[in-house]
């Protein structure tokens, strides 16, 4: 569907772009993630042809982006800050956004529904969009993208200031357009979507660091992750154990990091004990995408 | 004090850096200026004139010479018909016919009243009031003549001349570059000022430091007094170009002026903020400052004399800060006035600020809602 | 410990909308106090009311011992907030914004040179002191942002979704900032979306509709609101699998969790029921944050 070769664009110090090649099939959801300013937003911008790159090029459907204007209505673009209209009401910037893609009335008012309902906008329909909170200003731009349905959807942070059961429900309904046929390109920063991507491209510095599915990539992850419990309030003394690669905080609990090749468990809890840590409990388990990413941003200056 | 200098420091890096604000500070005193001292002439002169003379006397040769002379009149356009004179001023080639009767000159040497007939295009009132002026004045002189050639007296019984004091030549730019001093600090005042409370307010850096322990009039002081600055610029640029370009004679004190400029300033800023209370968005507070800024430059007697406007017209007028400014700025550099004479002025200047600001202050809540 | 915030009915009403109602909360000193619900329920509202800027339609609070409605002066001094829309001056550097809200809040001439470097340094800014803000990233900006509200060293803060749209990277290091600031006594309130920040609050206060749904520790949190059996499923497929599990009878609930389901089931006894739908052996866990939140934001 999307295909790009040898992509570049220069900018300031950051959202630089270089020399990126990425294929995107039918019926794909593939996921972006990265650090910040690693060049995701610029990414997917090109990918719309708003962008010009300096070098390479976007083939969408076989076309490039800004030469389809014939196809517009086939590729549908979520930009990352809301740029819809503060001083129409939600429903009113729905119908607007509809009919540019000369949806008619009905089919606008029903998909609208449905998308406000699941994510408890309804109740709001008739507020002005500048009322709003940021998250639900972000549920309307995205209510807006989903209600026309193009082939290809590129979501630039979709769920940016989104709650979490909303998320939920938004990820539902992409599950299904993507049954139906749609092709989705998305950039994201939590790590929970990034596994519900079928693929997923690490970014970092305006290189793609790392293309495969999820699972893939927690299977080639070349270190083993404990989980700790623990008592305490820093990892500062979990980094200092010799054999820790890192440490940090993860839900309510510690992921440690360490090689693999070697018997972490029993080294690291007689490490722990030596230090008067308290353990409540600690336990190899999978690495999640977030321990991925964490590794690979691991030399982001942050 | 420190919460003072902390804003005011802070706007003068903004403005600093907005090179497209700062390049248009400067450049609209001189496109201004340039603009409506060379092309806006109030006096209408060189009207094209059409001439249907059916008389060809001495006498109507005469009368046309002194048309010509007067400088209002080209007369450049003979025809045969008053067809054709019609046909002239439908087309906009003439905007005067003067038609002689066949009779004219035997009218003229038999003493009877001679008439000649004089076709104005009204559409266009600035040019037919003068030439309707002229063409009566001319008339009254060249009969005056004729009378006292007729009466064998040495001279007129009444001898009448004018002598415009201040601007003895009538020229535009004397009276346009004072003013325009005034429409520019309106103009820069209401709008920046305006304009840079109400940026904040949509970036949202407004919330942020209505949380501080930020006073209002600290906030209000900070960010209006490098506008003050930018206004003098202006000012300063503008009498420059004056002084420089059309040789305006500036009479009086220079540091009275600057002086008595602040009221007009302050109460400019007042409007300013104002503005800026009122707006939610950058465009309501450039709509607002245009609100405005229109009956500044249509009332205030900038372009069209206040004497001649209707009495309702004349007191609205009374309620803009400019019409008193530009007493105070025409009067010190073309009259070369003092402070003494222009005290009601002053007076009606510190009124509006004080009214300006207050109520300003009081609606200015450091609350969203 | 003493109550560094107290309210009583807090409500405040847009016209016929009611964005927070009777709204009551203690929140101690030297907490770390978490401010968790749906987009829309109120959690800006309510902390705009706190910081002073915004007036209540009823209802009353003391803010570090001043009375909100009439010392609101008086608060400003000692607070900081950080608003959920990124309030800094894009055409300014990193150094002159920290400048300029060190002058706004007086911060002695004298002191303030020190006082911008130790915040650069604290936000780990160091080496942009110089960039334009227009230049930064995300993340960069949100403790950019950080630093000018705590320039003050309040003792109270206030931050409004601080770590949406940064990466993880960003967001870990932003909340050991917050941490460190806790740990030298300051009181923080924060309003999150991630469930792994809420985790490392002291307390909890989940708002929905307006009104204070629970507040506790999360460990009580996790403890007592779920009422029911949580099984974690690691079917293939998991979102497609969400409705057709939801629909069992004996399931209360089905949500996804990252690429596992979270199943709540009624009785210990369904879970063998679940096996034999799905084929996959269910997993006995204790619910998470984000299982508390969906449960919330539901009921």
């Amino acid at each position: 569907m999307i295909k790009i070769t040898e992509l570049s664009k220069a900018f300031g110090s950051i959202g630089a772009v270089h020399e990126i090649n990425l294929e995107i099939k039918k019926q794909e959801i593939i996921g972006i993630v990265g650090p910040d300013g690693a060049g995701k937003t610029t990414l997917l911008r090109m990918v719309c042809g708003l962008i010009t790159p300096d070098h390479g090029q976007v083939l969408v459907m076989g076309k490039a982006p800004d030469r389809m204007e014939e196809e517009k209505d086939k590729l549908g673009y979520m930009p990352q800050r809301f740029s819809l209209y503060g001083d129409l009401t939600v429903s009113e910037n729905i119908n607007f956004f509809g009919s540019l893609y000369s949806l008619d009335k009905k089919t606008i008012q029903d998909r609208a529904d449905e998308i406000l309902g699941l994510t408890n906008l309804i109740a709001f329909k008739n507020r002005l969009a500048d009322n709003l909170s940021g998250g639900m200003k972000q549920k309307l731009s995205l209510t807006c993208a989903l209600v026309t349905r193009p082939d290809i959807l590129v979501l630039d942070e979709p769920t940016y200031g989104v709650d979490p059961e909303s998320r939920k429900e938004f990820w539902k309904i992409l599950y299904r357009l993507n049954k139906e046929g749609k092709t989705i390109l998305l950039s994201t920063p939590y790590m929970d979507e990034a596994e519900l991507c079928m693929k997923v491209a690490f970014m970092d510095n305006g290189r793609i660091v790392s293309v495969d599915s999820p699972a893939n990539m927690r299977e080639k992850f070349s270190y083993t992750v404990l989980e700790l419990k623990s008592s305490i309030k820093n990892s500062h003394v979990l980094r200092d154990i010799p054999g820790v690669i890192d440490a940090y905080f993860y839900g309510d609990s510690y992921h440690i990091v360490t090689p693999k090749d070697r018997d972490n468990l029993q080294f690291i809890e007689a490490a722990l004990n030596e230090r008067n840590i308290e353990v409540f409990k600690l336990e190899e388990i999978a690495p999640s995408i977030e321990d991925v990413f964490v590794s690979l941003a691991e030399k982001e200056v942050v | 004090m420190r919460r003072i200098m902390a804003v005011l420091y802070k706007e003068f890096l903004q403005i600093r850096r907005d090179r497209m604000t700062l390049g248009l500070i400067f450049m609209l005193p001189l496109v201004q200026l340039l603009l409506f001292g060379f092309a806006i002439q109030t006096e209408v002169k060189h009207i094209s004139t059409v001439v249907f003379d059916q008389s060809l006397s001495a006498d109507s040769r005469d009368l046309l010479e002194s048309f010509s002379a007067s400088g209002y009149f080209d007369v450049t356009m003979a025809v045969n018909s008053y067809d054709e004179v019609t046909r002239m001023i439908d087309s906009g080639k003439a905007k005067v016919g003067i038609v002689f009767p066949p009779d004219f000159s035997e009218n003229v040497r038999r003493g009877t009243s001679a008439a000649v007939q004089v076709f104005v295009d009204a559409s266009d009132s600035m040019v037919s009031n003068q030439a309707i002026a002229v063409a009566n004045f001319i008339g009254m002189i060249k009969s005056q003549e004729i009378l006292t050639s007729k009466l064998r007296v040495g001279a007129a019984p009444y001898d009448i001349r004018v002598r415009p004091w201040y601007n003895p030549d009538g020229v535009t730019a004397y009276y346009m570059v004072p003013a325009i001093c005034g429409i520019l600090v309106t103009l820069s005042m209401v709008m920046l000022t305006s304009m840079g409370i109400v940026r904040e307010r949509e970036r949202g850096t407004l919330e942020q430091l209505m949380v501080t322990p930020i006073k209002p009039y600290e906030l209000m002081l900070g960010k209006t007094l490098p506008y003050i600055v930018l206004g003098y610029i202006q000012i300063t640029v503008a009498l420059l170009v004056g002084v420089l370009v059309f040789h305006v004679p500036i009479k009086g004190s220079i540091l009275e002026l600057y002086i008595l400029t602040l009221f007009f300033i302050t109460a400019s800023l007042g409007l300013g903020i104002l503005v800026s209370n009122i707006a939610k968005t950058q465009m309501q507070a450039m709509q607002l400052a245009y609100f405005i800024f229109l009956p500044s430059i249509l009332l205030s007697g900038f372009m069209f004399p206040r004497d001649g406007m209707p009495k309702l017209i004349y007191y609205i007028g009374n309620l803009i800060p400019l019409t008193y400014y530009l007493d105070i700025i025409r009067g010190i550099v073309l009259k070369g006035i003092g402070f003494s004479y222009l005290i009601g002025q002053v007076i009606s200047l510190l009124v509006f600020s004080v009214v300006f600001l207050t109520i300003s202050t009081l609606k200015f809540k450091k609350k969203i809602a | 410990m003493e109550d560094i915030i107290v309210t009583h009915d807090l409500t405040r009403s847009f016209g016929k909308f009611v964005a927070v109602s009777k709204l009551n909360l203690n929140i101690r000193c030297g907490e770390i106090y978490g401010f968790l619900g749906p987009n829309g329920a109120g959690k800006s509202t309510a902390i705009r009311m706190l910081c002073g800027i915004l007036q209540p339609t009823s209802g009353t609070a003391q803010v570090l011992g001043y009375d909100l409605l009439n010392e609101t002066e008086k608060i400003k001094r000692k607070i900081g907030y950080m608003s959920q829309k990124f309030s800094l001056y894009d055409d300014l550097s990193v150094e002159e914004n920290l400048e300029f809200y060190a002058g706004v809040y007086e911060v002695p001439l004298k002191e303030s040179k020190s006082r911008v470097a130790e915040m650069i340094e604290m936000a780990n800014l160091t080496g942009r002191e110089k960039e334009v803000v227009a230049n930064l990233s995300g993340g960069w900006k949100q403790r950019l942002a950080l630093g000018c509200a705590i320039i003050s060293r309040p003792s109270l803060v206030f931050l409004d979704e601080p770590t949406s749209g940064v990466s993880p990277t960003s967001r870990r290091m932003f909340f050991n900032i917050i941490q460190g600031l806790a740990n030298n006594g300051v009181t923080v309130m924060v309003t999150t979306h991630f469930m792994d920040e809420a985790e490392r609050c002291n307390r909890i206060a989940f708002i929905s509709g307006g009104r204070l749904m629970a507040t506790d520790t999360p460990d009580n949190l996790k403890k007592n609101i779920i009422r029911g059996y949580l099984v974690e499923l690691a079917v293939p497929d998991a979102l497609e699998q969400v409705g057709r599990i939801e629909a069992l009878p004996y399931v209360s609930e089905c949500n996804i969790h990252g690429p596992l389901l979270h199943v709540l089931l009624e009785h210990e006894s369904n879970a063998a029921d679940l096996r034999t739908v799905t084929g996959v052996e269910p997993k006995m866990i204790t619910p998470s944050l984000e299982d508390v939140f969906v449960t919330l934001a539901k009921s």
